[in-house]
């Protein structure tokens, strides 16, 4: 993993357990692979990285139905914020914070769980994915 | 059974994807080069996560081996 790896940079904009779960797999993957991570959280995504609310029940997606909402309670994988601490061990993520959202939610990094490293706007979240890839979550 | 002396067996067997791999990546991270580890999987995804991380770590995919129900993944750390 000697080579310059093209960045991995995730928007994260649901804050529900089943989106951030599968973004963190993402995130986890790809810094196990050698690609920067950088994950941009919007909104409700956002408001699930608030101190204290990262392990309470954040619900699952109204895409889920009624028959797979118990199933994806049910699976026993890690955490999200466990897999991203995980990303974190293996490789180099960087989780921040919109400044738009903060401002709209009147949140200051100090109310932030210590996943987030950061605000920032978005020039300088595209600035870091450069000529990644960019997915909205 | 296999000829190959193995150093450290991790049993991740159980445990959703990407566990496995990360269990390995963590102990190949703490070992010595030349040191051999084997992960006990029961997960689908090791058997494309293991073999791809191992050739992108660059390290040795020693044997991989179907058992009942999981498999054994054999790695020699390389560097």
């Amino acid at each position: 993993m000697d080579e310059q790896e093209k960045p991995l940079s995730l928007v994260l904009f649901s804050g529900t357990d089943d989106k951030l779960t599968a973004a963190a797999v993402l995130a986890v993957g790809a810094a196990a692979m050698g690609r920067p991570v950088n994950l941009f959280l919007q909104y409700y995504a956002l408001d699930a990285f608030r101190a204290g609310r990262v392990c309470v029940d954040h619900a699952i997606s109204p895409e889920a139905t009624a028959d797979q909402a118990p199933v994806v309670r049910a699976h026993p994988g890690l955490h999200w914020s466990e897999l991203l601490r995980q990303a974190r061990d293996v490789g180099e993520v960087s989780i921040q914070a919109c400044a738009l959202s903060m401002d709209m939610f009147h949140l200051k990094k100090e109310d932030m769980d210590p996943l987030v490293d950061g605000v920032e706007g978005v020039a300088a979240f595209m600035a870091s994915a450069s000529d990644g890839q960019v997915l909205f979550i | 059974m296999s000829s190959i002396t193995v150093d450290k067996s991790i049993d991740a067997r159980g445990m959703a994807c990407p566990g496995p791999l990360m269990n390995l990546i963590g102990a190949i991270r703490q070992g010595q080069v030349g040191q051999v580890f084997e992960v006990l999987s029961s997960d689908e995804g090791s058997k494309t996560d293991i073999p791809a991380w191992v050739a992108k770590a660059k390290h040795e995919m020693v044997e991989v081996r179907p058992d009942a129900g999981f498999v054994h993944f054999i790695v020699r750390k390389a560097r």
